[in-house]
């Protein structure tokens, strides 16, 4: 097979929902191309598409045109595009451990195997001690980090993840943020981080991609050339966030 | 509440275990006390309601009698033998039921098109009280046990089937999708995802069940039985024994309620994670 440059090529993507006689335009004949490594933030108001895009390459949602993931066409979901979810979406009969678990049980792996790789990436997220616990008894942002030590453990190629940590305090947030690029830095998984903060996309981002609603389309895809950790109030920070709102209201106003 | 860090939200989790733990025993005991308050103001009630006298004692006996009723016939074996006859219906009906409602409430819940289908049968079949079934039960299995263990097994299995239906129902779609992405298979996406969280709905289906197949007992021991605690007191109307129509009424009660708490502790070891 001939190796194509991008890791995802979404090739003349377009979605409609139609109800009764209406029929919307959520993406329209979008074309987008993400390299492997990369972490990419997808911004834009709400009904911008933008949850559609990531349903769409995680398999959830039916469309027209091609998404290729390493050359293979994405049509249903599958254990190489992992999932993070703002509602958690853990599993509460099963505690801590046997949530990190459940992708390796299900691929067949032994238990003494599995239980020792989960316990390990419960280590890497933070929550040594917090195996046997069931999510209920759990914060928010410990159930994001189960969350994410489930989806790691797993081993995608790349981590789709739908505004993760909307849900959370602002402080509990910044902090989430920070120990995600933490764990980035680490292996440098490709990411195509959903959100709809600004600051949130800034701090994160390798490149960001704002879309715009009726219909969505790619309205900015802008590269953040700055290091790492980056600091929340740095003026280089400012100068992108101008940018971005501009655009923003420009198309909202 | 000030959550700075990861460290403060685990301490904090931690002290509120810590005081749930410390504070457990005083609101128990204090839960056990007002129940006994409510049952002994009835025995009360019950007590001072026969001593005016104006009901005849023969048909409003006094506390103490249906007490004394109760230890004799415990003590010459009679009641045993009728709990343990009405026990045996009840059980052969409600597994009967838990066996045929299960199954077809996994079904009902799985599938739209087929509950689409049945779900006006039972709707028409469900308001048909067990005692209605009476006749039918007679025609089909004559006057022996079968009719009366069919009478149970009717009462019992809407109960289930509805639960059971409903539960696997309300499975958060967000959680099949998260097991796909995982990737689980349909079969295991039904056993470790649909299943395990229908179960608090099965338990109260058969919580609710067993309640119901106790309901019916009387009902089914009607039909021409010389045992069990509905003949007693069907007995005991005959010979106009009311302290023993009354011991039948109150064993039945209490067999009942030791159950319900039976199958309580069940869902408590079952669904720790709530």
């Amino acid at each position: 097979m001939v190796k194509t440059e991008s890791f995802i090529k979404i090739d003349d993507v377009t979605v409609n929902f139609s109800n009764n006689k209406n029929v919307h335009t959520v993406l329209n004949h979008m074309n987008l191309s993400i390299e492997e490594g990369e972490f990419v933030c997808v911004l834009g108001p709400s009904g911008c598409g933008k949850t559609t895009l990531l349903n769409c390459i995680a398999g959830f949602q039916k469309y027209e045109g091609k998404i290729l993931l390493q050359d293979q066409l994405v049509s249903k979901p599958g254990k190489e595009r992992g999932v993070m979810f703002q509602e958690y979406a853990l599993f509460p009969w099963f505690t801590v451990e046997q949530n990190v678990a459940f992708g390796l049980k299900m691929s067949g792996m032994n238990k003494q195997q599995y239980l020792e790789l989960a316990r390990s990436f419960i280590r890497m997220v933070g929550l040594e001690g917090f195996e046997k616990h069931y999510p209920s008894r759990l914060s928010g942002g410990m159930k994001q980090r189960v969350s994410l030590a489930r989806v790691l453990a797993n081993n995608p190629s790349i981590l789709l993840m739908d505004e993760p940590f909307a849900a959370l305090d602002e402080q509990t947030r910044q902090h989430m943020q920070s120990e995600l690029l933490k764990i980035w830095e680490q292996n440098k998984i490709t990411c195509l981080f959903i959100t709809h903060s600004i600051h949130e996309a800034i701090y994160l981002a390798d490149r960001i991609i704002v879309l715009m609603p009726n219909p969505g389309r790619v309205a900015l895809d802008i590269k953040v050339d700055l290091p790492r950790i980056r600091d929340r109030n740095d003026d280089r920070m400012f100068h992108y966030q101008k940018l971005i709102s501009a655009i923003l209201e420009g198309e909202v106003a | 509440m000030g959550v700075v860090n990861q460290k403060g939200v685990i301490t904090s989790t931690l002290v509120q275990q810590r005081t749930n733990k410390l504070s457990f025993g005083v609101p128990a005991l204090k839960n056990i006390s007002i129940k006994s308050i409510g049952i002994l103001a009835a025995i009360a009630l019950w007590a001072f309601v026969s001593a005016l006298g104006i009901f005849s004692t023969s048909l409003l006996p006094s506390p103490w009698t249906v007490f004394s009723s109760f230890l004799r016939l415990i003590q010459n074996g009679v009641l045993i033998d009728h709990t343990l006859s009405s026990l045996g219906r009840v059980f052969s009906g409600f597994f009967l039921a838990i066996a045929i409602a299960v199954p077809t409430g996994l079904v009902l819940g799985m599938w739209d098109n087929v509950r689409k289908a049945v779900d006006p049968v039972i709707e028409v079949l469900r308001p048909i009280p067990p005692i209605a079934i009476i006749p039918l039960a007679i025609l089909w299995f004559g006057i022996g046990e079968s009719s009366k263990i069919f009478i149970i097994t009717y009462a019992a299995f809407f109960p289930i089937v509805l639960n059971v239906m409903g539960g696997i129902q309300q499975v958060d779609p967000v959680h099949i999708k998260a097991a796909k992405t995982l990737g689980a298979n349909s079969l295991q996406i039904f056993y470790y995802v649909v299943l395990r969280s229908a179960i608090p709905n099965i338990i109260i289906g058969m919580r609710a069940g067993v309640s119901m197949a106790f309901i019916s007992l009387v009902a089914a021991e009607l039909i021409a039985s010389n045992a069990g605690l509905g003949f007693l007191i069907q007995e005991a109307r005959y010979l106009f024994k009311t302290d023993e129509v009354m011991v039948g009424m109150i064993t039945i009660g209490l067999v009942g309620f030791a159950i319900n708490r039976i199958l309580l502790s069940a869902e408590k070891a079952l669904v720790r994670w709530k």
